[in-house]
């Protein structure tokens, strides 16, 4: 494919609220999780019961900050989160410029999260009116459903272009790119605002529990002693255009995607194929798509989620298919498992890698599990380095068996790779 | 945008009063036919028994026009890149879940969680036919068939291969029907295909614009009585599609966007 120019990009969670405070908690590997019990005051988003011993990846600032009032009808936790990013890193101003370069018309929206605004859903149903209906301030019908985030996104950014949600789990904001890719092939669109947005709430929490996947300590990707995965919330955007348009050369030192894969494993609903079969197809459409091998690959984003089924399956997948000289991270030990907005938190890292602004380690990992061989083991990366990456990948896995596999790198002179 | 055209290879539809495309074709059609009791829920014959019972509704409908459509285009279900579209999901399941979370959490089961994401559908149908191709879940409100099309659409051109397009949704349950309107179950199927193909049955123009447009008037009683379904701005082209015209329809694509869709059948 022709490569896209992402001409900017933003993200919170809670390692960093915009990418210079995300590129410094990755560079000096400082956690964003926290003890659930701890949390003070008891967070409204996790409902009723005894607390779960858990870490999370909270934005703790969400609570102070209301939506303006142009925008209160849509006001809740995860369009909190998205409005508070979008603030950040100049995107707005970015996304100013591409509308009036091609109309609001030919900018398109792609936003994939998971939950959407489930949590709005669940508290209207802790406070139903005496008719056993939802109260009146929670009887709006477009904020509770999952294309409510994406209406938000295009009412926060005027755009007029088409707008999708994309929901596969935790590979949603992924293949938000792939949608992207395909919106401008086609000619729909002239530049795509992608995103993933998820906040926390009650159904990741206790979802997460019921499947005894949630770790009572901080997640320790890879480790040996890795007891599941520590969920987080987080919002992530970046801006897509076309590469060979001269207005948009040139930017943002000329990060571009590459390519993308997709594809399903065919075999579960929440474990992964033994094999990595469906990982390892997305990786070979997203290097095929790239014109590129996977050992010229020198950066990867693992989906690294600490659970004993993943790391395993994605461990062979590594060892398989990359360089032993690649910096392979897991950086979820450090924002959570953001779920639907993973695919684009960890492109963001994925882009600072490019830029030059630190490759991140694997916090709380002490070693990589011993089961995983010696390759691996020399290919995960525990601490955060200096250094510009090249050629970056980023995996996400999702539930339902659904992956897809992102490449990035610094367009500088390489003209059309691939076909 | 410039127009772009494909080719209608596979069509499907089904509710409890239209229980496939043959009776669905005929009454889209205002033509009399006899009135079957409604069938309560599909049975998807790519479902071992045990997975029928346990299944959500959305998943059934989804995997039933799915194989009904493929099976119609005479592709090979395995290899084909897939778009699974629903304004709300599997409604029953966000009042079960909600309902759960409310009272006592702790008793949340898994399955009722994984059965809750969007891509339940996507993934149920890939364990069912083993197909590895990309899949997607979108949603796109009261433009869901829309989006869905257009996520379709824009695949089988860039990939320059056929696509299945499916799109459901459900009845709201419980407290959810206070503030959400989609009732009945409806699951609708295209393949679509960047070539025309002996199994071609129509050929589909489409283009993306600016503007505003309401739902094309239904005429038929049949997809009167699913106006209230969330999947109901899919039923303005399948009342194309059940005819014999060469039918121009402007559908909304979101707040300010608007698809045009031109369907043109082809000889046999």
């Amino acid at each position: 494919m022709a490569p896209l120019a992402v001409s900017a990009f933003t993200a919170a969670c809670a390692a960093g609220i915009g990418v210079d405070e995300l590129a410094a908690a990755l560079s000096a590997q400082r956690s964003g999780l926290r003890r659930l019990p701890d949390l003070q005051p008891a967070p409204d988003w996790a409902g009723p019961g005894a607390p779960v011993l858990t870490w999370v990846g909270e934005v703790a600032t969400l609570a102070d900050m209301p939506l303006p009032a142009s925008l209160a009808t849509w006001d809740c936790r995860p369009t909190r989160l998205a409005w508070q990013t979008l603030q950040r890193d100049g995107f707005i101003d970015a996304v100013a410029t591409a509308r009036t370069r091609w109309g609001a018309a030919r900018v398109g929206l792609v936003l994939g999260t998971s939950a959407s605004t489930i949590g709005d859903s669940e508290a209207a149903y802790r406070n139903l009116d005496a008719d056993g209906g939802f109260p009146a301030s929670h009887r709006n019908p477009r904020l509770n459903t999952p294309h409510a985030l994406a209406a938000f996104v295009q009412a926060a950014l005027a755009l007029q272009g088409p707008a999708v949600t994309v929901s596969t789990a935790c590979s949603s904001s992924a293949k938000a790119f792939a949608s992207a890719q395909r919106w401008l092939h086609a000619g729909v669109v002239d530049a795509v605002v992608v995103a993933g947005v998820e906040a926390l709430s009650a159904s990741l929490l206790h979802g997460f529990r019921s499947l005894s996947l949630l770790s009572d300590t901080p997640c320790q990707p890879f480790d040996a002693q890795r007891r599941g995965i520590s969920i987080g919330e987080a919002a992530a955007f970046a801006l897509l255009q076309r590469e060979e348009d001269e207005a948009v050369k040139g930017v943002n030192g000329s990060l571009q995607l590459l390519g993308y894969g997709e594809a399903n494993d065919a075999h579960h609903m929440s474990a992964p194929h033994p094999q990595g079969l469906g990982a390892e197809a997305a990786l070979d459409a997203a290097l095929a798509r790239a014109g590129i091998d996977g050992a010229e690959v020198d950066f990867v984003n693992l989906h690294g989620t600490a659970s004993a089924a993943n790391d395993a399956v994605e461990a062979a997948l590594v060892a398989r298919r990359y360089a032993s000289t690649v910096h392979a991270c897991a950086t979820k030990g450090l924002t959570g498992h953001t779920m639907g907005a993973a695919g684009l938190l960890e492109a963001v890292i994925c882009l600072l890698a490019l830029q030059g602004r630190g490759r991140a380690g694997t916090a709380h990992t002490e070693a990589a599990d011993p089961a995983f061989g010696p390759l691996f083991a020399q290919q995960l990366r525990l601490s955060p380095a200096a250094g510009m990456a090249r050629l970056a990948a980023s995996h996400s896995f999702g539930f339902g068996g659904n992956n897809c596999v992102l490449l990035f790198g610094t367009g500088v002179g390489t003209g059309t790779r691939g076909t | 945008m410039k127009t772009q055209r494909l080719y209608i290879d596979g069509i499907a539809l089904w509710s409890p009063a239209l229980p496939g495309w043959a009776i669905a074709r005929q009454a889209l059609r205002s033509e009399p036919a006899a009135a079957d009791p409604p069938v309560p829920r599909p049975n998807p014959a790519l479902l071992a028994a045990n997975e029928r019972r346990r299944a959500p509704d959305a998943v059934l409908v989804a995997l039933e026009v799915a194989a009904a459509a493929v099976a119609m285009a005479g592709q090979d279900a395995a290899t084909l890149p897939s778009i699974f579209t629903s304004a709300h999901g599997d409604l029953g399941i966000v009042d079960a879940l909600c309902c759960t979370l409310a009272t006592n959490p702790q008793w949340l089961s898994p399955t009722r969680f994984h059965h809750s994401v969007h891509n339940a559908a996507s993934g149920y149908w890939a364990m069912a036919t083993g197909c590895r191709a990309a899949s997607s879940a979108v949603s796109g409100f009261e433009a869901s068939f829309a989006v869905g099309l257009l996520e379709a659409a824009t695949q089988a051109r860039t990939d320059g291969t056929p696509v299945l397009l499916v799109g459901f949704d459900t009845a709201a349950r419980g407290a959810l029907a206070s503030v959400n309107r989609s009732r009945g179950l409806l699951g609708v199927a295209l393949v679509l295909a960047p070539q025309r193909s002996a199994a071609s049955v129509f050929s589909l123009d489409w283009a993306c614009a600016a503007g505003t447009a309401s739902l094309p008037p239904l005429t038929s009683a049949a997809a009167k009585a699913l106006a209230a379904n969330a999947m109901a701005d899919a039923l303005p082209l399948f009342e194309a599609l059940a005819g014999a015209e060469d039918t121009p329809l402007t559908l909304p694509l979101g707040p300010a966007g608007i698809l045009r869709l031109r369907t043109i059948p082809l000889p046999a």
